[in-house]
């Protein structure tokens, strides 16, 4: 065990922070997409379905074909696979963006466009803090997915610490699966735990007794 | 002013409000008054634009507000919801500056208005750094009013915002919500299904059915001269029992010059007072006769060793009315509060009478027993009286 880490612990540490990194990245633009996407949707009940059905479907494609068919329209290397993940790290944003904002009572938005809020300020000043709890829940279930599924970017090329579980695998050598999937593991915990953090500090006070 | 003019909102095919003509002044509390389903809430919603006409026009002072932004609109228009609708992650100076903050005003002016309204209801300032759940119904309810007052609108909508409360925090809001619109001239338009809030807080009462208006007029003509059966439902026939006295006000029955003594006198000259009078309380006045509290035989007895003056055992909390209201006002307070008698005070709070409830039972009978003698259901009154006990 020492011997391993003497032998592969910087890179190690060097795969762990590439693999944090694509995993991050992923997960910002999943962010930037989903959360305005969804907000739209619940103002455009019908394209709301038929869009929330076509990203399911995309989901449904396999992970490792989806990485596959990345390759012909980005190459190899990180951007496919960033594009792979942003692409899984959408659809529990956009679900639960869409759910969260449609959960806001709908006293709460009577008033305020009653008081003389335009749809934007309804949407930043009541909406999004009452429906931040669910949004949260969601973007810490794809943070999650994201950095289980960054081991396979290394399967185009996209590096983290999938290139030691694939190495470990061509070659047997156990210690590096295991020196993979450890780290992988462990960044999924505490990925769940910081965002589980996140979603607890923006549950506004009216709905934190009851979770 | 407020007009509609040929006002109707049709869902589908299904029409919620039929024809609305209807003319409301500056300054006057109005009550949309019907059944479930009767069209008050769209109505009072077509007045800000949350609800747009099928035909028909609103004006405010003779503006189409079809011709305005309906944002801006709504911010010149107070809005109080059933449900209350304060925003639960905002502190409640959040909620009451809401309005001054759409209208960008200064910190200093919206911490002024924002004191200065908390103080008008009787809460404390610390309340503005709470959030709404921390408070009772009923306080929550007083931020809902004065968060459609923050930013001065003239016109104020409020659709059944008491139906939750229990009915002594209602009455109690209900007589809040009738000053600050007296005393600041602000126009209400106040929907309810509650008769008795109706009559209680309208200048004038618009009886909706079906999405139609079927009477619109002061609440002592309503009373008097209902336009027809359903009014004549609607009110019940309790309440046209109750009226007759509704034109009476305390000043015609009231005692002159009930005794009172002055903060200053030391409990036995009180003492000595009672015994002369017969009179088991005294009220409390200074030397302009301005009410300042109310002392009885108990307050005495249980402060004999410590007190020395009326004015360090006298409660300061009394309830009185003020002259010219309608002895039915008195009637209910009185009965559903359980007092022996009410103090009536004038413009400047000076105490100059007291309505006892023996001289109201007095009318109330008249009005039962003269009513009684063509009426052929004595018997069953007094077996549901004795039911009742
Ligand atoms: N958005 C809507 N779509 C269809 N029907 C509606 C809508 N809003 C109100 N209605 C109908 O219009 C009628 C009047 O409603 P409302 O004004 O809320 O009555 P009230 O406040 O007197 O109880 C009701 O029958 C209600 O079902
Ligand atoms: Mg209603």
């Amino acid at each position: 065990m020492i011997d391993f880490l003497s032998q592969n612990g910087s890179q190690m540490l060097l795969l762990t922070w590439e693999h944090l990194y694509i995993s991050a990245i992923s997960l910002v633009l999943g962010i930037i997409v989903a959360v305005p996407l969804g907000i739209l949707l619940t103002r455009f009940d019908r394209a709301a379905t038929a869009i929330i059905s076509i990203i399911t479907i995309l989901q449904t494609i396999p992970s490792l074909a989806l990485l596959a068919l990345m390759i012909p329209l980005f190459g190899i290397g990180k951007v496919p696979a960033i594009v792979a993940l942003f692409l899984y790290s959408l659809m529990p944003i956009l679900r639960n963006t869409y759910i969260g904002m449609k959960g806001v009572k709908g006293d709460l938005v009577d008033a305020a466009k009653g008081m003389g809020m335009t749809s934007l300020q309804s949407i930043f000043t009541v909406e999004l803090p009452q429906a931040a709890p669910v949004i949260m829940a969601g973007i810490r279930l794809s943070g999650v997915y994201v950095v289980a599924w960054a081991t396979l970017a290394s399967y185009i090329g996209g590096g983290g610490l999938g290139d030691f579980i694939f190495n470990g695998l061509n070659l047997y050598v156990p210690e590096l699966i295991i020196g993979g999937t450890i780290p992988v593991t462990l960044l999924a915990l505490l990925v769940d735990f910081l965002l589980g953090k996140v979603e607890q500090k923006v549950t506004p006070i009216n709905l934190r007794d009851e979770r | 002013m407020i007009e509609f003019k040929k006002v109707s909102k049709v869902y589908d095919d299904f029409v919620a409000v039929d024809d609305l003509n209807l003319k409301f002044n500056d300054g006057e509390f109005i009550c949309f008054i019907g059944t479930s389903g009767s069209g008050k809430t769209t109505s009072m919603r077509m007045i800000n634009r949350m609800e747009e006409p099928s035909s028909g026009q609103i004006l405010i002072d003779n503006e189409d507000i079809m011709d305005k932004n309906p944002v801006e609109l709504r911010r010149r228009i107070g809005y109080v919801i059933q449900q209350i609708g304060l925003m639960p992650h905002m502190t409640v100076y959040e909620n009451i500056t809401l309005v001054p903050k759409l209208l960008k005003w200064p910190e200093e002016k919206k911490r002024e208005r924002a004191e200065k309204l908390i103080r008008r209801v009787d809460l404390p300032l610390e309340f503005l750094d709470r959030y709404p759940q921390e408070l009772s119904g009923g306080q929550q309810q007083r931020i809902g009013v004065i968060r459609a007052l923050a930013a001065d609108q003239d016109i104020i909508l409020m659709d059944e915002p008491f139906g939750a409360l229990d009915p002594i925090t209602r009455d109690a809001l209900q007589e809040l919500v009738k000053h600050l619109q007296s005393e600041m001239g602000r126009t209400v338009i106040f929907v309810t299904h509650d008769m008795d809030e109706a009559i209680k807080l309208a200048d004038r009462i618009v009886i909706m059915q079906k999405g139609k208006v079927v009477q619109f007029d002061t609440p002592d003509n309503i009373l008097a001269n209902p336009a027809n059966q359903f009014v004549e439902d609607f009110i019940g026939e309790d309440r046209l029992l109750q009226a007759r006295p509704s034109l009476q006000t305390v000043d015609q029955i009231m005692i002159k010059d009930p005794v009172s003594v002055t903060p200053g006198k030391t409990l036995q000259e009180a003492i000595k007072l009672m015994r002369n009078r017969k009179v088991d309380t005294l009220y409390v006045t200074d030397d302009s006769g301005v009410l300042k509290g109310i002392v009885d035989l108990e307050d005495f007895d249980r402060n004999r060793r410590r007190a020395t003056s009326v004015g360090d055992v006298m409660s300061p909390e009394v309830y009185f009315v003020r002259t010219g209201t309608l002895l039915r006002d008195t009637v209910q307070r009185i009965l559903k509060r359980g007092f022996k008698s009410i103090p009536v005070v004038d413009e400047k709070d000076r105490l100059i009478g007291l309505v006892t409830r023996s001289s109201l039972a007095e009318i109330v009978y008249d009005n039962i027993w003269g009513d009684m003698d063509d009426a052929k259901d004595i018997p069953l009154e007094t077996t549901a009286v004795s039911e009742d006990q």
